[in-house]
């Protein structure tokens, strides 16, 4: 049971979404209800099947004595694995990519128009998901990296918003770029590392006895060139961002939540998973870049965010602001104190976790406005379709109007600006204390950002809820249960990471000390 | 070997030569024409057994002329399987005349015969005659829709184009026989050991280049391509944009590894080591690619975008061809059977477009994710292993051929054109997805189903992608067991 749990993670939604089609064949594709329970039930398997691996995990093992690991031959000529295993690292990342693919899909319990392809495909989605954090193969790792594309290009093309096909392709194509210079690097670390592998542990030790040059520069650097721009492009990172704002927008609320919750969360993975331990000696000459990189996120996306007048595209931009932290975090790992690295870096996989949940909760609030008032903006455009409208407040005091819709998003939006008691807070203040004991006067210009959040999200939360009400929205109604079910769970979390974040950090630790201490090795 | 003793092996070659004169004769009398087809059929299925069981033997036939040895089999499994399924196919193509499917059929054995003996030659005259057999039956074939312009169009380009190629190619192939004495290509590894003067033989190696580069329609030879594959009947446009591609592909490896090779390497007493040959072959394939993708990109018919991408796809071959050695020739012929599975689904979905919805155009395509949502997902397997994603074959594929290059450590500038053409490839395969998905129609959403035939032929051959990806193992130890000829 122990070592199979992984693989069921993994093909439980595979498996339930290979059982729609029997049921579409004998109920009809129009019984759309079969669909959705058959999707809430696989995840709702498949996330107590990763609270159980979480009651059972310890944290202090590594991957190589846990009793979880998988590792069976697939193809032997290259040497390919089927390799599975857990680690503090992806631990929080399997417990966030479970939780929230359960929620979503109660999210998506509206969607009528396709069902079967659209549950279907969220459930491939979510096994290339999970594959990606619990691979422990290289190849495995790109090949579920891969396979998360296609179900993505279809939910956003298919189900997302008007402009869903240009979005779609353009998703596709950017992260493609991105992942085609990944497969160069895998294969140049296969065939320079000896002996040949992709087992990414045994990479560990293999791959910094790298000696060799191509056209100048060191195999090393080009690989770790060729990892960043894939990883980059999916966190993503200032100036590979501009795929983002118009996936997120054009997605259904669902697929939006999955993108910024758990997609984003990919790229950072794959460096703290990859590159950092792999090539720590490029993790320390590039790590300023890396610090520079995140606060230009963390500045750059608050500053979009505040331009925005849109909900969505704002809650978009706050997401490419808030992975800046990660980064910066990250950075920290060369810090020669190691009380820094350690907040650098175990805030960094903290903020990832709790940026899963934050944002997902705020993309569920906008959805849920969305549905009642069919439109999200904060202000009407000066081109608005309907003149009269133009330039006009897009709300206004709907706050007594839903008042327990109000509180939640009066939560997420304090969660999401940082205030001190949320579980944002404490991972943003370790990743700035990280960051502060490696780069001084680049954290102070991020911290920054904080005061650029707070911006945006009290004026959105002033302008769409305070003041008198519009009397357009006389007649909205309150959160309803099954919205209400989607977003206690996150509100929940948010507010006992706050006040008690050791259970998460208890997780992520060890595994965090590992990796300093291998990049500080090669200080 | 003697002549009457070398008939033993050559079985298989005499099943379809009895076969195209039964499917003539027959034809003419009318009571029994109708069962030409199944003669045709049963025929390559019989073949393919005997070929089974003589699978690994190793001889040379007919005094030198050809050879039979596991390499030739294997690319004769890949014709026999691909005609086979031509001509099943064939049959349900609205657009083909009924009144000549006998002498459609006996014409496409006997390009089955030029591409057995295109595998097998290993003597000059019988390489340019096996070309020619395979060639001629093509141009009528290409022509097929007697009273559609454009068929006529491509037979005429076909033929203008294919008799300069073979000129320049037979003119090659005399100086070469004036430089060396001999035909045979063994022989010719002999004679060129050592010859005083290597720049008489550029000439012919690149005389050579053009009628092969025109055979698997590599650039600057591809001209005739776009035109050909649209104007053709679509069947014989898959069995174009496949077959003698594999038959090219395969004289191209037999020739230069035999004749200018040692062991599989370049040998430094041989002329070809003067030059920088591996470079030139991966500059030929960097422009194949890119300039078979981008204009690809352009393109509203979807055969002729398929007819571009098959270009593309050549330029992946060439560039593990860029890097000689046995395992690249593996990577060559791995990719190649991949590439026929993919191409040939994905053909057969547009004779199921232009059968059913008179659809050539990609925005015709639109709506068939819902009128036919099976058909029209496993098109999109077979489109995403042309672009080379995984989970699919065309992965792997694609995957084994830059891993020689990383193995050898060579070309990585070409490895960096490769994948960026993989990401503009995207682009336009995926244009044919999101005409059957994303474009909102607004026709009723019935259900139009294929031919039995069709359906199933596209399902098949496109499940082979998924398959061939989860486990391509035994695949590779049948190839690696084929190229043992040079001691791989």
């Amino acid at each position: 049971m122990e070592s199979s749990i992984l693989t069921f993670l993994i093909f439980l939604p595979v498996a339930g979404a290979a059982l729609m089609l029997p049921f579409s064949k004998l109920y009809g594709k129009e019984n759309t209800h079969y669909f959705k329970w058959i999707a809430l039930i696989t995840t709702g398997i498949q996330f107590a099947l990763a609270l159980i691996l979480y009651r059972k995990f310890d944290p202090a093992l590594s991957v190589t004595e846990s009793p979880f690991t998988v590792q069976i031959d697939w193809i032997k000529h290259f040497n390919i694995q089927y390799f599975l295993g857990v680690d503090g690292l992806s631990m929080p990342m399997v417990l966030l990519t479970a939780l929230l693919s359960f929620i979503c899909i109660l999210a998506s319990w509206k969607i009528e128009k396709q069902a079967l392809g659209y549950f279907s495909l969220f459930l491939l989605l979510d096994a290339g998901m999970m594959g990606v954090f619990l691979a422990l193969d290289f190849f495995l790792f790109y090949v579920f990296w891969e396979v998360m594309l296609l179900p993505m290009y279809f939910l956003i093309g298919i189900w997302g918003g008007p402009q869903r096909m240009y979005a779609a392709i353009k998703f596709f194509l950017y992260t493609l770029f991105g992942s085609v210079f990944m497969l160069l690097a895998m294969l140049a670390l296969y065939y320079y590392s000896d002996p040949h592998t992709f087992n990414l542990i045994t990479l560990i030790q293999t791959a910094s006895s790298i000696d060799a040059s191509i056209w100048g520069f060191s195999v090393k650097y080009l690989i770790w060139i060729g990892l960043f721009i894939g990883f980059a492009i999916k966190v993503p990172i200032f100036p590979f961002h501009t795929w983002l704002p118009l996936a997120h927008v054009e997605a259904p609320t669902a697929i939006s939540v999955i993108l910024a919750g758990v997609l984003l969360k990919m790229g950072t993975y794959g460096l703290l998973r990859i590159s950092y331990p792999l090539l720590p000696g490029e993790v320390v000459n590039f790590s300023y870049i890396l610090a520079v990189l995140g606060v230009i996120n963390i500045i750059w996306g608050a500053v979009n965010a505040i331009a925005q007048i849109d909900m969505k595209k704002m809650v978009a931009y706050s997401s490419v602001s808030h992975m800046g932290y990660v980064l910066l975090g990250m950075a920290a790992a060369i810090s020669e104190s190691s009380a820094g690295a350690q907040a650098g870096m175990n805030g960094a996989v903290m903020q990832m976790f709790n940026h899963g949940t934050i944002t997902a909760m705020l993309f569920l609030l906008v959805g849920m406005v969305y549905d009642r008032a069919h439109h999200r903006w904060i202000i009407f455009p000066r081109d608005y379709e309907k003149p009269e409208l133009a330039g006009q407040p897009g709300f206004g005091g709907i706050g007594a109007q839903v008042p327990i819709y109000t509180g939640f998003v009066a939560l997420a939006f304090f969660a999401g600006l940082g205030l001190p008691a949320l579980s944002g807070f404490i991972s943003e203040a370790m990743c700035f204390i990280g960051g502060f004991s490696a780069f001084r006067t680049l954290t102070i210009i991020g911290t920054l950002g904080i005061l650029l959040n707070a911006i945006y999200f009290l004026r959105a939360y002033q302008r769409i809820f305070l003041g008198p009400l519009n009397e357009t929205y006389k007649d909205l109604t309150d959160i309803n249960k099954i919205e209400l079910a989607t977003i206690v769970p996150l509100a929940i979390i948010t507010l006992v990471l706050g006040v008690y974040p050791a259970p998460l950090l208890n997780m992520i630790a060890p595994a965090m000390d590992g990796i300093i201490q291998i990049v500080q090795s090669a200080l | 070997m003697s002549n009457l003793y070398s008939l033993n092996y050559y079985i298989p070659e005499l099943i379809i030569i009895c076969s195209i004169l039964l499917v003539i004769v027959l034809d003419v009398i009318p009571s029994l024409s109708r069962y030409t087809f199944y003669i045709a059929l049963s025929s390559i299925v019989l073949a393919g057994g005997v070929l089974w069981n003589n699978y690994g033997v190793t001889d040379s036939l007919f005094m030198g002329m050809i050879s039979i040895d596991p390499f030739s089999h294997f690319f004769k499994f890949i014709f026999l399987l691909t005609t086979f399924s031509i001509i099943l196919v064939s049959r349900y193509e609205k657009l083909l005349d009924r009144t000549y499917a006998a002498e459609y059929n006996a014409m496409l054995l006997i390009v089955l015969l030029g591409l057995f003996l295109m595998a097998s030659s290993t003597n000059l005259i019988m390489i340019y005659l096996s070309i020619e057999l395979v060639s001629i039956p093509s141009y009528i074939l290409a022509g097929m829709l007697k009273t559609d312009k454009e068929s006529n169009e491509a037979s005429l380009k076909y033929v203008i184009f294919g008799s300069f190629a073979s000129g320049l190619m037979l003119f090659g192939l005399s100086i070469l026989y004036g430089i060396t004495g001999t035909t045979d290509i063994m022989g010719m590894n002999t004679a060129l050991t050592g010859l005083e003067y290597p720049l008489t033989i550029y000439l012919p190696i690149i005389l050579l280049l053009v009628g092969f580069g025109y055979k698997i329609s590599m650039v600057p030879f591809h001209f005739w391509t776009p035109d050909v594959y649209e104007g053709a009947p679509t069947p014989i446009t898959a069995f174009l944009s496949v077959a003698p591609k594999a038959a090219g592909i395969a004289i191209l490896i037999r020739i230069f590894y035999t004749m200018f090779t040692q062991d599989g390497s370049v040998s430094q007493t041989l002329p070809l080591a003067e030059i920088n040959w591996p470079a030139i072959i991966a500059v030929g394939s960097a422009i194949t690619m890119t300039l078979g993708n981008v204009l690809a990109v352009q393109q509203q018919d979807v055969k002729r975008m398929l007819a571009y991408s098959s270009i593309s796809h050549v330029g992946f071959m060439l560039m593990a061809f860029a890097i000689l050695g046995p395992e690249a020739v593996r990577a060559v012929m791995l990719y190649l059977f991949i590439y026929l599975f993919m191409n040939l689904s994905a053909f057969y979905m547009t004779i199921y477009a232009s059968n059913n919805f008179n659809a050539h155009h990609v925005e015709d395509w639109k709506g068939i994710g819902k009128k036919n949502p099976v058909l029209a997902a496993f098109m999109t397997l077979s489109l995403l292993s042309l672009t080379g994603l995984p989970p699919t074959a065309g992965f792997v594929g694609k995957f084994y051929v830059f891993a020689e290059l990383f193995k050898h450590q060579q070309f990585y500038w070409l490895a960096i054109v490769a994948i960026l053409n993989s990401v503009i490839s995207l682009y336009y395969y995926f244009s044919i997805v999101k005409s059957m998905y994303l474009v909102e129609s607004e026709d009723v959403d019935e259900v139009v189903e294929a031919h039995p035939v069709i359906k199933w032929s596209i399902i098949i051959f496109s499940a082979q992608n998924i398959l061939f990806f989860l486990y391509w193992e035994p695949l590779f130890g049948l190839i690696e067991k084929s190229i043992s000829l040079w001691g791989g």
